[in-house]
């Protein structure tokens, strides 16, 4: 396996890749919820979700924990692993939506909050539906852009 | 109050948008090469193919990354006209903003002297780079 895909200086930690999938699938259905009835406290607390699969890790959150103890075992016994960063970051960039959303929502921006909710959804479908890793996706352009 | 327009024209553009990304992962394209432009041995650090040579861009902790790796360097073995090259995007962004490379994996098909017939974003088929391969002269 080629030295590039494997730089040692992280210490890396491999989760079932399955598991950010169906926490997408549940972050989708929470969103969508908030953005129907546009509750704040739906977002707030999917925000925290989020705030915990940013700073801990995606297999810490409530539904990482719901994967692991209900659906994992009914699985295949051979997970197909995953590095856990690009997940986290995929979190952490839902927790921006969601704080953005709920500033507005707080400060009765409701449009504010309908875009960021919106938007956080679409990126949690994307990645429920096809499979669509954002993080990847940004990752490049990001350092792109941060090393002008 | 219940308002269900913004949740319908989210999941209509978000399907789409998946629907187009799923089918445009792994084609090659050549749309983006720049007309010229040549990578040589020196630019890319090791020596072309005698006929064609693939090379991947590539980022840390990319699982897609490491499936392309896995099929191109495996498909080049028998093949002693063509070579995989592989590159890590983060230390070679001069190359990669010449390039305008916005993901990773992305894997350029180029002929023996250096030019650019097509790129692929996300892992190929094996299909698709058999096909890519057979039309370089």
């Amino acid at each position: 396996m080629s030295e590039i895909l494997e730089k040692p200086e992280v210490q890396k930690i491999y989760i079932d890749a399955r598991g950010p999938r169906f926490s997408a699938s549940i972050t989708t259905l929470v969103l969508a919820l908030a953005l129907v009835t546009q509750n704040k406290w739906v977002l707030v607390a999917q925000g925290l979700v989020f705030l915990i699969g940013a700073t801990r890790g995606p297999q810490f959150t409530p539904y990482g924990l719901l994967f692991k103890k209900f659906i994992k075992p009914r699985l295949k016994k051979e997970a197909p692993t995953e590095d856990v960063r690009p997940p986290k970051f995929a979190q952490a960039v839902g927790f921006g939506f969601a704080l953005v959303g709920a500033i507005g929502a707080f400060s009765g921006a409701t449009t504010v909050f309908t875009v960021a909710v919106g938007f956080a959804l679409a990126a949690a479908f994307l990645n429920a539906a096809f499979n669509y890793c954002l993080g990847c996706e940004m990752y490049l352009l990001i350092v792109r852009f941060k090393t002008k | 109050m219940k308002t269900y327009l913004p949740l319908v024209i989210v999941l209509v553009l978000a399907t789409a948008y998946g629907i187009w990304w799923k089918r445009s992962r792994g084609a090659i394209r050549s749309t983006k090469a720049i007309p010229g432009h040549r990578l040589t041995e020196a630019v890319l650090g090791e020596p072309l193919g005698s006929r064609a040579t693939m090379v991947q861009f590539s980022s840390a902790f990319c699982a897609p990354c490491r499936a392309t790796h896995a099929l191109l360097s495996q498909m080049v073995v028998p093949m002693a006209d063509v070579k995989h090259i592989h590159l890590d995007a983060e230390s070679h962004l001069e190359l990669v903003r010449e390039l305008d490379i916005r993901s990773t994996p992305t894997t350029l098909f180029i002929n023996k002297d250096g030019i650019e017939v097509g790129r692929a974003a996300g892992t190929p088929k094996r299909e698709q780079v058999l096909a890519a391969l057979a039309a370089i002269r």
